[in-house]
């Protein structure tokens, strides 16, 4: 490819990610854009004071939720989804196989079907409308995710350092935190984004087993596209894609940027 | 070109054996019960949640439905579901709107991973500006689509100010329109880093031994992609793309935003008869949402099995 064109290649790429990113900023800081003016007519925060302010509880509130959904249901899939990919990636067993076919299925099944069947055993148990039914649902689709890369964390991973440490004389806890965390924690750190950043972004799920009482910022963001006012929800959207970014920039920072590939 | 193709052959075995399991064959397994304590509960997560909420789905959708004074096991639901018009053109649309986001993707993709194997890997900001759309949630693209693409939207008023037609009336329809533009676009926009980052990694590891060997062999460029780069991106390229489908084919979010009110896809026909007021039309979405689920397992054993017979009659892919 010649530089000149190479140049080209690299701005229109750029332009059509950041395109829509900036579509949503302007629309977030206008206050009078009519059409068919190709800029607002006039400027203000009248969105973000609006979301931070009128509704700010509200909002806060759906931020909150999202995050203590996401995280909770982060840290139980890296708790599950670590001994589950030492098992796969260090050992060969009988089965290994069929239960790695397994383990894996929920990726290629949509939510939707397995949160409509659980639903009425969910109210039944009174886990529906609940945080720890909604956290539930979302670590079915969460977990592979976690399994999958800590699989391959593990298949990289050398225990006989675990046995000199054993040798030496640490106890089996203190070979978890001394020894194995350290080694592999830049992949725990990639396994758990990619279950916050699944959880965060899930929508139907959380409305079939939350029922409208876990507001997260999804739900907010659907009833405020409903609602028509475009300003508010470009200033919610931005909000809502805050959390990606920062996991984004965090990942090139410290994990070397493409350890992130694959996260959907 | 037949010392390319087994060249070619050897490394793309080595692409689908699993990397992971070399690790896994040189060590002693400990015994049955430690590995069972370490898979048991990912085991129990998944066989209780995923597989029970398919199992008791499924009971729902047959009809067994105590709450509504439905008792007795049948078929009905499904007969009905796939009876209905209706689930027809659902279907067709739906399949239609997977297979082209999956397939643009990929060609998009493919250039993209060559054009990008040519950067230096020092140009790094723009593999990050690339990376941007893996975390964003389809959501957050789905409402930047409706300001870009809606009849007032952005790309409108571009087209008013050029002249080339006067009122928002005149902009043809690309959000909640008949062909699935503006779900399309989302879905492209969302997966092309995806499959490409899947289809680097390979690329980068393969080297370029094996394209200097074409070249040598005077193969052209079409020869050398089509005998050399593809066989050995073919099967990740391959996942990445049923992966890709499986979501596009299965999901809500973008449908239900930029989809239009008929006919609706699959995901969104489900949920609408799922979410009815009359509890009767609930095992019906039920049911639609399993068929669903049984059209992608079926359409990735068939690719697999439709690949696998493609190679064994000599076909390089």
């Amino acid at each position: 490819v010649k530089p000149a064109n190479r140049k080209i290649a690299c701005a229109v790429m750029a332009t059509s990610v950041l395109l829509p990113f900036t579509v949503l900023i302007v629309w977030s800081f206008s206050t009078r854009w009519f059409y068919p003016q190709l800029w607002p007519a006039q400027w203000g925060v009248r969105a973000w004071q609006y979301i931070f302010g009128t509704a700010g509880t509200q909002i806060m509130a759906g931020l909150i939720q999202s995050l203590v959904v996401a995280l909770s249901t982060a840290v139980v899939s890296l708790a599950i989804g670590v001994p589950a990919g030492r098992a796969l990636g260090l050992y060969e067993f009988r089965g290994k196989d069929f239960i790695s076919v397994m383990l894996m299925l929920p990726v290629i099944v949509p939510p939707l079907c397995v949160a409509m069947g659980l639903h009425l055993w969910f109210i039944k148990l009174g886990l529906a409308e609940t945080f720890i039914g909604v956290v539930l649902v979302h670590l079915t689709f969460c977990l592979p995710y976690s399994i999958f890369v800590m699989w391959g964390v593990f298949s990289n991973y050398n225990p006989d350092y675990e046995s000199q440490a054993r040798s030496l004389g640490a106890n089996p806890w203190k070979i978890i935190m001394r020894v194995m965390l350290p080694l592999t924690l830049p992949g725990i750190m990639v396994a758990g984004l990619f279950s916050f950043l699944l959880s965060w972004s899930q929508y139907l799920s959380t409305l079939i087993i939350g029922g409208g009482r876990i507001t997260t910022l999804p739900i907010l963001l659907f009833a405020l596209m409903g609602s028509g006012d475009r300003p508010v929800a470009a200033a919610v959207s931005i909000v809502f894609v805050a959390p990606a970014f920062l996991a984004l920039l965090f990942s090139a920072r410290y994990l070397g940027g493409r350890s992130i590939a694959g996260v959907r | 070109m037949n010392n390319e193709r087994t060249a070619s052959d050897s490394l793309k075995t080595d692409a689908r054996r699993p990397l992971q399991d070399t690790n896994a064959r040189t060590r002693p397994a400990p015994g049955f019960t430690t590995i069972a304590k370490m898979i048991s509960p990912a085991l129990v997560v998944v066989v209780l949640l995923f597989g029970g909420g398919l199992g008791l789905g499924l009971i729902q959708s047959l009809g067994h439905l105590p709450a509504a004074g439905l008792k007795s096991l049948s078929f009905k639901h499904f007969f009905n579901v796939v009876g209905d018009p209706d689930f027809v053109r659902s279907l067709m649309l739906t399949l239609y709107v997977a297979l082209s986001s999956t397939a643009v993707a990929a060609a998009v993709s493919m250039v993209m991973a060559i054009f990008l194997l040519s950067l230096s890997e020092k140009s790094r900001l723009i593999h990050f500006i690339f990376q941007i759309p893996l975390t964003v949630p389809h959501l957050v693209i789905a409402v930047a689509m409706v300001f870009m693409l809606a009849p007032t939207g952005l790309l409108s008023r571009v087209i008013v100010k050029l002249g080339l037609i006067d009122s928002s009336a005149a902009f043809p329809l690309l959000i909640n329109d008949r062909w699935g533009i503006g779900i399309i676009l989302t879905y492209v926009w969302k997966e092309i880093p995806f499959i490409t980052l899947m289809i680097l990694s390979v690329l980068r590891r393969s080297g370029v031994e094996l394209l200097e060997v074409g070249r040598t062999l005077k193969a052209d460029r079409w020869q050398r992609f089509r005998y050399i780069t593809l066989p050995v991106i073919s099967p990740s390229l391959g996942a990445a793309c049923l992966i890709v489908f499986a979501y596009t084919f299965g999901a809500f979010e973008v449908p239900f935003l930029l989809g239009q009110t008929y006919p609706m896809m699959l995901p969104v026909w489900a949920y609408k008869n799922y979410s009815d007021v009359d509890l009767l039309a609930r095992p019906e979405g039920i049911a639609t949402g399993l068929i669903i689920a049984g059209i992608i397992v079926v359409a990735i054993v068939f690719s697999q099995l439709l690949t696998q017979a493609a190679r064994r009659r000599g076909v390089v892919l």
